[in-house]
């Protein structure tokens, strides 16, 4: 269920996608994109692999030529335009760090084949190395950083050239949990400050949603949902978005019936179910179900509480630790009763 | 990793048995060089220079060891411009019956030479002879260059699928054409490689001598076939000696070249 998004301003869109797709011999990679990016969005495409996300960033950058459909980049047609005219520059998933350049070098290139002058090359390449805060790196070697550090050579190697959009493909997948988590704060304010459009593509929805004004959801080759971060993880369209954007208890159509008495299919966030004791009292007049624990999973900053409920249904419920520990109560075998308000549940199509 | 005593005893054993059946054969012939006996009597009667300064004057020799550098490096050309235009066809191009070709390229090397050898004979005599071709040296290089190409090809092939094509998609990505980015980004990348194989192409060419025997005409005489033609004359069999203690010596230079670049450039891999 591709949607085009409604414009947000008169302006031309940064990036827009027609009808794109491609295929790889008998394989369809990518089945009818239609997309804008608008001017200093941070954008971001996420999907499972094989979902046609990166197929997208590449086409957008020119390494694929689409089978049909175009790629309108700042309002002209760049379907046919070879990597090298498009104003467009990608942070590559392993960096694609020259091996035979020094760090200075690296982010020089795209000056050096422009032929901007010398002084000129020297001080902007200076500014992109303080930028990403590695003033004094410009004489390594890329061998000699680390992860992170040749993270950011990539980061400023492609934003020096000053493009009106950044495409960065799973740009911190790489890096281990704290400096990626670090990573997307820095991501994050050098996109504020450089104004432009950064367009990323993840498999990892808590990124997406961390970084992003917009994402698209891609399955199958297709936008499966668009829009702003807390539309999508609030109201999602289908259950595959319900459950690859965070995470989501389905109540299927014939459960639906049988235990809330209405018909359409369902979901409801884990952190939106309510867990009381048997027999506590429930505000009047929410959706509730009963069922028996049959896990407590501790994680620190929460508590998940699997719970096998009627109809065949398992639910999950994340609390929030935050009284220190969890009603005694609530442990495997327990007796209890889920509810949430009724406003959390949403009906999705399947 | 840690092995055992009876183990580490038995495999350096092994190692060092492997090492002298390599390698005494050719310390002998270096002795043999400074043998004072025609005969190659041993153990040595006596040292001697002679056969160095005799082999030095050996106008038969120096002129088969000109015919051999150049066709050595006539071919090592050949393969290079050929073979690695070969490579990034297949590396970096999508069409019709690559594999084939791929195949194709390196059949040559794993044919017997005397194959190599009798069909380019047949070629050239029977089929090309009335056109104005005779055997000499361009035939020689012509039958040379058909392996070599391989060995410059399967170098530069494996070290373009090793690169892979993102340094080459972000040196478009930021504004390289692709002239510069061949030059800038590609060529540097398989620089070593080219090096490596063309050092192994003359090596290679240096030495034949199946090939060389079928293509070669009359008047031309490459170094391993002065050798065997002299090796059991009782007069020149010393300066064989000779020669063929320069080249064992010699031959570690561009084995050394060719190890260094591969090895060098592997490890500057990002």
């Amino acid at each position: 269920m591709a949607r085009v998004a409604e414009r947000t301003t008169d302006a031309v869109p940064q990036i827009s996608l027609r009808g794109l797709r491609k295929t790889f011999g008998t394989v369809t990679a990518v089945d009818g994109v239609d997309l804008d990016v608008e001017d200093g969005e941070f954008f971001a495409m996420l999907g499972p692999s094989g979902s046609g996300k990166t197929t997208v960033l590449r086409m957008i950058a020119g390494f694929e030529t689409p089978t049909s459909g175009s790629v309108i980049l700042d309002g002209a047609d760049a379907t046919g335009l070879p990597p090298y005219r498009r104003d467009v520059n990608t942070v590559f998933q392993d960096y694609a760090l020259f091996p035979h350049m020094t760090v200075a070098k690296n982010i020089e290139y795209g000056l050096l084949v422009d032929k901007a002058p010398k002084a000129e090359r020297v001080r902007r390449v200076g500014e992109a190395l303080e930028m990403v805060r590695l003033g004094g790196f410009g004489d390594r070697q890329p061998t000699q950083l680390s992860g992170g550090q040749r993270q950011r050579v990539a980061l400023a190697r492609a934003l020096v050239k000053r493009p009106k959009v950044l495409l960065l493909d799973e740009p911190l997948g790489a890096l281990d949990l704290k400096l990626r988590e670090q990573m997307q704060l820095e991501l994050k304010a050098i996109q504020r400050d450089v104004g432009i459009t950064f367009v990323f593509v993840t498999h990892d929805q808590d990124e997406a949603l961390t970084l992003c004004d917009r994402l698209a959801v891609f399955n199958n080759g297709r936008i499966e949902q668009l829009g702003a971060a807390q539309e999508v993880y609030e109201f999602p369209a289908s259950a595959f978005v319900a459950d690859f954007v965070g995470s989501s208890n389905f109540i299927g159509a014939h459960a639906a019936r049988e235990v809330l008495g209405m018909s359409g299919s369902f979901a409801v966030r884990p952190e939106k179910v309510a867990i009381v004791p048997r027999g506590d009292t429930v505000v009047a007049g929410v959706p509730r179900v009963d069922g028996v624990v049959r896990d407590v999973v501790y994680a620190g900053a929460v508590t998940r509480i699997v719970v096998d409920g009627p109809a065949g249904l398992t639910f999950s419920s994340t609390v929030l630790n935050t009284a220190g520990e969890l009603d005694v109560s609530i442990r495997r075998g327990a007796e209890v009763t889920l509810w949430w308000p009724a406003a959390a549940l949403r009906r999705i199509s399947d | 990793m840690k092995l055992p005593a009876s183990l580490r005893v038995t495999l350096t054993a092994c190692m060092v048995l492997g090492l002298v059946v390599l390698y005494v054969p050719l310390i002998l012939i270096v002795l043999n060089s400074f043998n004072s006996s025609r005969t190659f009597g041993f153990p040595p009667p006596g040292l001697t220079l002679d056969w160095w300064q005799k082999a030095a004057s050996s106008s038969g020799a120096l002129s088969a060891l000109g015919t051999s550098v150049v066709a050595g490096l006539c071919a090592m050309v050949i393969a290079l411009v050929l073979g690695t235009m070969a490579a990034f066809a297949v590396q970096r191009f999508e069409f019709f019956g690559r594999s084939t070709i791929s195949f194709l390229v390196v059949l040559p090397i794993t044919l017997p030479g005397i194959v190599t050898g009798i069909a380019l004979n047949a070629t050239f005599v029977q089929v090309l002879g009335p056109f104005g071709v005779a055997l000499g040296l361009a035939t020689v290089i012509i039958g040379h260059a058909t392996f070599c190409i391989v060995i410059v090809y399967n170098n530069v092939q494996a070290r373009l699928r090793r690169m892979g094509t993102s340094l080459e998609e972000a040196s478009a990505d930021l504004g390289a054409n692709g002239w510069q980015t061949f030059w800038r980004v590609t060529f540097p990348g398989v620089r070593g490689a080219l090096v490596a194989g063309a050092v192994l192409a003359f090596a290679l060419s240096f030495d034949e001598i199946v090939v060389t025997t079928f293509t070669a005409g009359p008047a031309i005489q490459t170094l391993p076939l002065w050798i065997f033609s002299n090796l059991f004359r009782p007069n020149q069999a010393p300066v064989v000696n000779v020669v063929a203690a320069v080249l064992a010596v010699v031959a570690v230079v561009p084995v050394w070249l060719a190890q260094r670049f591969s090895g060098d450039s592997t490890t500057s891999r990002v």
